[in-house]
């Protein structure tokens, strides 16, 4: 993003007219996706009714359809909403969202789920919250500890687990 | 009366200590998921819904639906007492609840809304009770094209009743749609749109993108608002609430229009939202005190509670009698149904008799039980709110993977999580509608099989769905909604060229300012 090298009170970006066109376009390519793979399997009316691509390609034309639609409305229509879609200031309190979640996810597949849910609210806590080492240690566990005997012990659903839960035997 | 036989026994089903510990169990984590940011219901029982795969089916809908009714009286909690919906459906009970609250009445309006809010879920039960099985019985003599021009009108009128934005409708359907037909094919066996993926194989769990689009999208726009929330004390005592319900028939009319409307809102797919917003502005419109609306009248709180809680409950209706849901959450019970191993449809009040009617009647119970629960407990719940939202973000965010990964056990299923979270935050400020995109998503194969059903064999094509009057007025139906918009505005192209500033160029005008308020 290029927002990223402008200063605060400058605050520049897309505008929601802007992001609303780029969707449009963005929904137009997965239309044109859909119709070319739906076009390959056969949308014509073979001997016993319609082929397997006959409906998701008309789905595809639709949206492709109405993707220009929304597309024209956004750069051309008269209620255009040019503010800015979001602040920089703003996107970055959702990156700091975000950016965490993912690498959650990414640890949930090295260490297993309760422990990386352990790590992500200390951290979440700790960065973003500010909140004491000991408050932060007690509900991140506290947690984590909950969720293993409601998951893994009262309704027996397998999560991804690590090495620490082999220790302990599950 | 059949009905009310097998409601008894529905009443007798009910009545276990096992299925009024789940219904108990629903209803406070209701609440607590409507009042919390980033979870409503359709995620909330979303996320649930793995848990009940191995509970018998009767007790896990009720526990479902329990948490159904306890996020929508939840909404009003946040609404009256912080000023921000906790569901969709209660922004127009901001507007006069929580001016109500500044003047130190959140008792009243509290009590007010939750009682509004009894009385609508009240009707639409009734309505459930003495109409689904009619409706049903109608329906069993429907064949593949009456089914498939029935969901035709459903999605045909999500675009009809939407003024502002008809094509952005389209497209969140359509994207509904294409995920429901990603993986194999149920009719030939085919793979479709999986480009090479095995893990596409087994297609795109609606439950997945429900949880992304709402829960993990919520919390992103939350977390751009930076929230901080500066709640009123929500204290009730007896003498309110008595104080309270001295009022309520003075407001009679209120709760009737706004029962009937949020009724037909339910039955016909127009949502919660939308028949809150329309009770609120049909009691402006009518009430003798209209002009006072919006710093704090009872009645401004009322009329949309009223309004969203009978459509929240018979959005049941279509979806037990019919297979078709009527709102977001609705949907996602109807998939719980299919994965429970019962079959949606009209044969399911004959062949699941207790089942449905056990679910009537922890409609009945679990209404009123839920009133006394909000009216005993609010402070408690709005204490909820003040936890920092540095803690309760991440813990919904776990709570949201381990919802995810436990549909399928897939991490693919997590980062599909994710990737709908994103999504649905850029459509959700871009105000897309994101719920006839769960509607179409969880019922797209179904329609597209019943539209290939109905062209099986030789010498078919597109005039099937006029080949008898039933499904030829369903169809025609279906279109009229559909272009509703243009011919409405062709209509008032043709009337207004001749007199412009006659009365009537002046009348849409006003009754649109209604509608979109």
């Amino acid at each position: 993003m290029e927002q990223q090298q402008s200063p605060v009170r400058r605050s520049r970006g897309l505008s929601y007219s802007a992001v609303d066109a780029w969707t449009a376009v963005v929904v137009f390519i997965v239309g044109v996706v859909m119709m070319v793979d739906n076009y390959r399997i056969g949308v014509t009316w073979a001997s016993d009714g319609p082929e397997a691509g006959y409906f998701p390609y008309h789905v595809g034309m639709i949206l492709c359809i109405a993707s220009v639609a929304v597309f024209i409305k956004s750069l051309f229509g008269k209620h255009r909403n040019t503010e800015i879609f979001v602040t920089w200031e703003r996107f970055r309190l959702v990156l700091m969202v975000l950016i965490p979640t993912a690498l959650y996810v990414l640890v949930i597949q090295l260490v297993g789920i309760y422990v990386a849910s352990a790590l992500f609210i200390g951290a979440f806590m700790r960065v973003l919250g500010k909140i004491r080492w000991l408050k932060t240690a007690l509900i991140s566990i506290g947690v984590t500890v909950l969720l293993f005997w409601m998951f893994e012990v009262q309704f027996m659903v397998p999560l991804p687990k690590g090495p620490l839960e082999a220790l302990f035997g599950y | 009366m059949d009905e009310l036989g097998a409601l008894f026994h529905g009443f007798n089903e009910v009545l276990s200590w096992y299925n009024l510990g789940m219904m108990f169990v629903g209803l406070v984590l209701g609440v607590i998921i409507g009042v919390l940011p980033g979870l409503g219901g359709p995620n909330g029982v979303a996320i649930l819904l793995p848990l009940t795969f191995t509970m018998p089916p009767t007790s896990a809908i009720i526990m479902l639906s329990c948490i159904y009714w306890g996020s929508l009286f939840a909404g009003a909690i946040t609404s009256i007492l912080f000023n921000i919906p906790g569901e969709t459906s209660s922004v127009a009970t901001t507007f006069d609840g929580y001016p109500l609250a500044q003047q130190g009445k959140a008792g009243n309006a509290l009590t007010a809304s939750f009682t509004g809010s009894f009385v609508g879920a009240l009707s639409g039960v009734l309505l459930i009770t003495f109409l689904a099985p009619l409706v049903s019985r109608f329906a069993l003599q429907f064949g593949p094209p009456e089914f498939f021009a029935v969901f035709l009108l459903t999605f045909c009128s999500f675009v009809g009743t939407d003024k502002k934005t008809p094509f952005k409708t389209v497209i969140s359907m359509m994207l509904g749609f294409g995920l429901a037909a990603i993986g194999m094919d149920t009719v030939s066996g085919g793979l479709r749109m999986t480009f090479g993926w095995s893990e596409l194989l087994r297609g795109v769990d609606f439950l997945v993108v429900v949880i992304g689009l709402f829960g993990i999208g919520e919390i992103l726009v939350s977390m751009e608002e930076g929230l901080r929330f500066e709640g009123k004390s929500g204290k009730i005592n007896l003498n309110v609430v008595l104080q309270t319900w001295k009022q309520m028939p003075k407001y009679w009319m209120t709760l009737i229009r706004s029962t009937v409307v949020g009724c037909w809102m339910g039955v016909t797919p127009g949502g919660a939202t939308a028949a809150s917003f329309m009770g609120y502005g049909l009691a402006q419109r009518f009430s003798r005190r209209g002009h006072k609306f919006g710093t704090g009248e009872i009645e401004g709180v009322i009329a949309p509670e009223t309004a969203a809680h009978a459509s929240g409950t018979s959005a049941l209706l279509p979806m037990l009698a019919l297979g078709i849901p009527g709102s977001a959450t609705a949907a996602v019970l109807l998939g719980g149904l299919m994965i429970w191993g019962l079959q949606p449809g009209p044969l399911l009040f004959v062949e699941q008799k207790d089942f449905v009617w056990a679910l009537i009647a922890s409609m009945y119970l679990g209404n009123f039980v839920g009133l006394i629960l909000v009216l005993s407990t609010v402070p408690l719940f709005a204490a909820i709110l003040r936890i920092p939202f540095a803690i309760v973000a991440p813990i919904i965010i776990v709570v949201c993977a381990i919802g995810a990964y436990s549909v399928h056990n897939a991490m693919l299923d997590v980062w599909f999580m994710l990737l709908f979270g994103i999504i649905g935050y850029v459509l959700k400020k871009l105000s897309y509608p994101l719920a006839p995109m769960i509607l179409a998503l969880v019922l797209g194969d179904r329609m597209e099989d019943a539209f290939r059903q109905a062209m099986l064999g030789p010498g078919t094509g597109l005039h099937i769905f006029w080949s008898n009057s039933l499904v030829g007025s369903i169809t025609t139906l279906a279109l009229l909604m559909l272009f509703w918009p243009l011919i409405a505005f062709l209509w008032r192209v043709l009337r207004g060229k001749p007199g412009n500033n006659g009365p009537e160029g002046d009348a849409p005008k006003t009754h649109a300012g209604v509608v979109n308020k």
